[in-house]
């Protein structure tokens, strides 16, 4: 094996690692909005993200059969109708469930598990138990090589930009507008941020209802990668936990940071291991280092 | 026999008496074997719903990894009876006779030396609970010194029967992988496929889980009981009066841990065989709906809702499998939403104070006016605990 083999294998696997990086920054990113700065567990966040990944599902089957030739093109608009469907479902579910149970956390976690639970079945009876997938536009299809040897496929790269734009536009919404002002006024002091006029139950719904959308358009874009099932969400959600837990809870940066780290440890594991012992061997460091370090990786200083 | 009704009321044994009774007379006498047998796998589950009344109903701990205590004591179990019904006079068709089939398939030509201590049943017997605990000491020690709680442990809990799961999947040459440890036949060359040593287990298994019961009513009414009801409604005021905090939630956890490993224990006994899919997320979180729809304050009525649940399950997923996970989900949201109190708070709150209309339309139904009953348990009205203010809004989170 020549030296330019070794350096090519290092960089694939190097972007294998960056595109799990980017499944799980997409994965934790609505759910640090919500479980991060609400401290609402919502079990039924995987189950949101497949809303995302059937909306897509739906747009791809409605422009086959009466715009065909529109595929090229039906997806951007459909990952921004991911979003506002997913939008729309999580407000619907924080005035229906999740506002009468903000002092009950605990219960908040079977009551949203329910949710999902029920959910997969109006899955599963709307689009029939098989996986589905979309078809997807050329331009989505194959693989990007720079060189000899060296093959990064396109899909990755799509999801790898879809995440930092998503990333870009959280820290952004969250640091720059209005309704990130109200949302870490309300996460600092709730009694407070209300006393100087803020409507905290409106911020809570609006925050709730951003976290659901982003978990949609995480779906849409796990649509290039995978197929769809009436459980995939299930799949997702303990890991997605677990990489908003180890950054840190309220922090976003924490949740890159951690994302990063548990995808390029998996990954590189998985080169040496086998899928499911370098599974085990990440969960386990992280479960290791909550242990010693409870708050993770970035704790912020809130008052609890 | 006034002496005996006093003792009733004083311990407010009344209820653990009915289900006694029930469990023990009633569906021994009303149902075939086959039914029973269906009963006794309920039970089993059971175990796991008292001790996770023990942990999140008196000590406001949820643990969202009961399946993976339930998994590791049916797995020690499944252990001892698959390396005897594997002697080397009925493997010899393999390439190493005398080890588990699922080791041979997989090339494997010797036995693990963790596996040794299963060739004897009191070792086994020993591991069954104590592996359990050892894991939950492990867990809840580094935890709970750190005085992380509430909804990062649940988190964390789930994440440790992730990790088992996908280990024992991983792992198929030495755990079975995803069939798990199946043919167990025999224990101690006692066949316990026929249908009279289905009746023994069941009634084995009866006994221990009112065993359990007792158990536990014994600590809720001790001054560990008071304490961890203390413990879950104000943390901090009992830290202050100086007690250990972190220990006692150990030690509930410790508790329930094997509690839910001898009940894990009794279904591979009883059902013949043990798979990764009773360790997993899926059937923790179901087995903490048991606890919650029986009532997460009630002992007794966590084992009626360990029963009628999985007897819905078994119903509705023969005749309507599309509407079973929309009753679930029904039965999640409900619970928490209206019942919070599950069965035994209905019984406390209704069918109480209906009884009492009932027996003295002289006497002013004086508990019929009250607002809704602490949320106790039947058995718990008389235990001195009641008095301490039991809100289910008090958990620790």
């Amino acid at each position: 094996m020549s030296f330019d083999e070794i350096y090519n294998i290092a960089l694939m696997q190097g972007f294998a690692g960056l595109s799990l990086f980017s499944v799980l920054l997409l994965m934790g990113l609505g759910l640090a909005i919500i479980f991060g700065q609400m401290g609402v567990i919502n079990m039924a966040h995987g189950e949101f993200m497949t809303i995302g990944a059937y909306t897509i599902f739906m747009f791809s089957s409605l422009t086959e059969t009466y715009a065909p030739g529109l595929v090229q093109a039906y997806f951007p608009i459909a990952i921004v109708a991911a979003f506002f469907i997913a939008f729309a479902f999580g407000w619907l579910t924080e005035w229906a469930l999740i506002r009468h149970l903000y002092k009950r956390p605990l219960d908040t976690l079977l009551a949203t598990w329910g949710l999902s639970l029920g959910m997969q079945q109006v899955f599963r009876s709307t689009f029939g138990p098989k996986e589905v997938s979309p078809t997807l536009p050329e331009w989505l299809m194959g693989s990007w090589a720079p060189s000899e040897g060296l093959d990064i496929p396109i899909n990755g790269l799509f999801v790898l930009g879809l995440t930092a734009v998503v990333t870009g536009g959280v820290l952004l919404a969250l640091y720059k507008s209005r309704w990130g002002l109200r949302v870490r006024a309300t996460v600092a002091n709730r009694a407070m941020a209300n006393a100087t006029g803020i409507n905290t139950k409106r911020t809570d719904r609006l925050t709730f209802a951003i976290g659901c959308g982003i978990a949609g358009v995480a779906g849409a874009a796990f649509t290039t990668i995978g197929s769809t099932g009436p459980t995939s969400g299930s799949l997702y959600i303990v890991d997605a936990f677990l990489v908003v837990t180890f950054g840190g809870a309220a922090s976003l940066l924490g949740t890159v940071a951690s994302a990063f780290g548990i995808a390029q440890t998996q990954s590189i594991a998985e080169f040496f291991l086998t899928g499911s012992m370098a599974k085990v061997l990440t969960l386990l460091l992280i479960v290791t280092i909550l242990m010693i370090r409870p708050q993770g990786l970035f704790a912020s200083k809130i008052r609890r | 026999m006034d002496a005996f009704k006093n003792w009733v009321a004083r311990t407010g044994m009344g209820s653990v008496l009915v289900l006694a009774l029930v469990i023990m007379v009633v569906f021994p006498l009303t149902m075939d074997i086959f039914r029973l047998n269906l009963v006794g796998k309920y039970l089993t589950y059971a175990f796991v719903a008292v001790g996770l009344v023990m942990l999140w109903g008196y000590g406001g701990i949820l643990s969202l990894g009961q399946g993976c205590f339930f998994g590791l004591g049916g797995y020690m179990m499944a252990m001892f009876l698959k390396l005897e019904a594997s002697d080397p006079e009925s493997t010899k068709i393999q390439s190493t006779p005398g080890i588990p089939d699922f080791m041979d398939w997989n090339q494997i030509t010797e036995l693990p030396f963790w596996w040794e201590p299963f060739n004897h049943l009191p070792l086994a017997l020993i591991a069954v609970v104590l592996v359990p605990m050892v894991l939950a000491f492990i867990i809840s020690f580094a935890m709970f010194k750190r005085r992380v709680g509430g909804v990062y442990f649940a988190i964390i809990t789930q994440a440790v029967a992730l990790i088992l799961t996908v280990l024992i999947i991983g792992q198929q040459g030495y755990t079975g992988g995803v069939n798990g440890i199946t043919d167990l036949k025999t224990l101690l060359g006692w066949d316990i496929r026929d249908d009279s040593s289905k009746y023994v287990l069941y009634f084995v298994n009866a006994a221990l889980l009112i065993g359990v019961i007792l158990l536990c009513r014994w600590i809720q009414m001790s001054k560990l009981g008071t304490l961890l009801l203390a413990m879950r409604d104000k943390e901090d005021r009992v830290r202050f009066s100086g007690y250990d905090v972190a220990m006692f939630k150990v030690f509930v956890f410790v508790l329930a841990a094997g509690i839910s490993a001898i009940g894990g224990a009794m279904f591979t006994l009883q059902v013949g065989f043990m798979s990764p899919s009773f360790v997993g997320i899926v059937p923790s979180i179901e087995m903490v709906i048991f606890a919650a729809v029986g009532g997460r304050m009630s002992l007794v009525g966590a084992v009626y809702g360990a029963l009628l649940v999985n007897a819905g399950k078994t119903y509705f997923s023969e005749s309507a499998p599309d509407l079973w996970l929309f009753l679930m989900a029904a039965l999640f949201i409900g619970v928490v939403l209206a019942f919070p109190n599950g069965l035994a708070g209905l019984y406390e709150s209704h069918v109480k104070p209906w009884f009492s209309r009932r027996k003295s339309v002289a006497k002013p139904a004086a508990s019929a006016g009250e607002p809704p009953a602490p949320p106790s348990a039947p058995t718990h009205k008389s235990a001195p605990p009641a008095a301490l203010p039991g809100g289910v809004q008090g958990q620790s989170a």
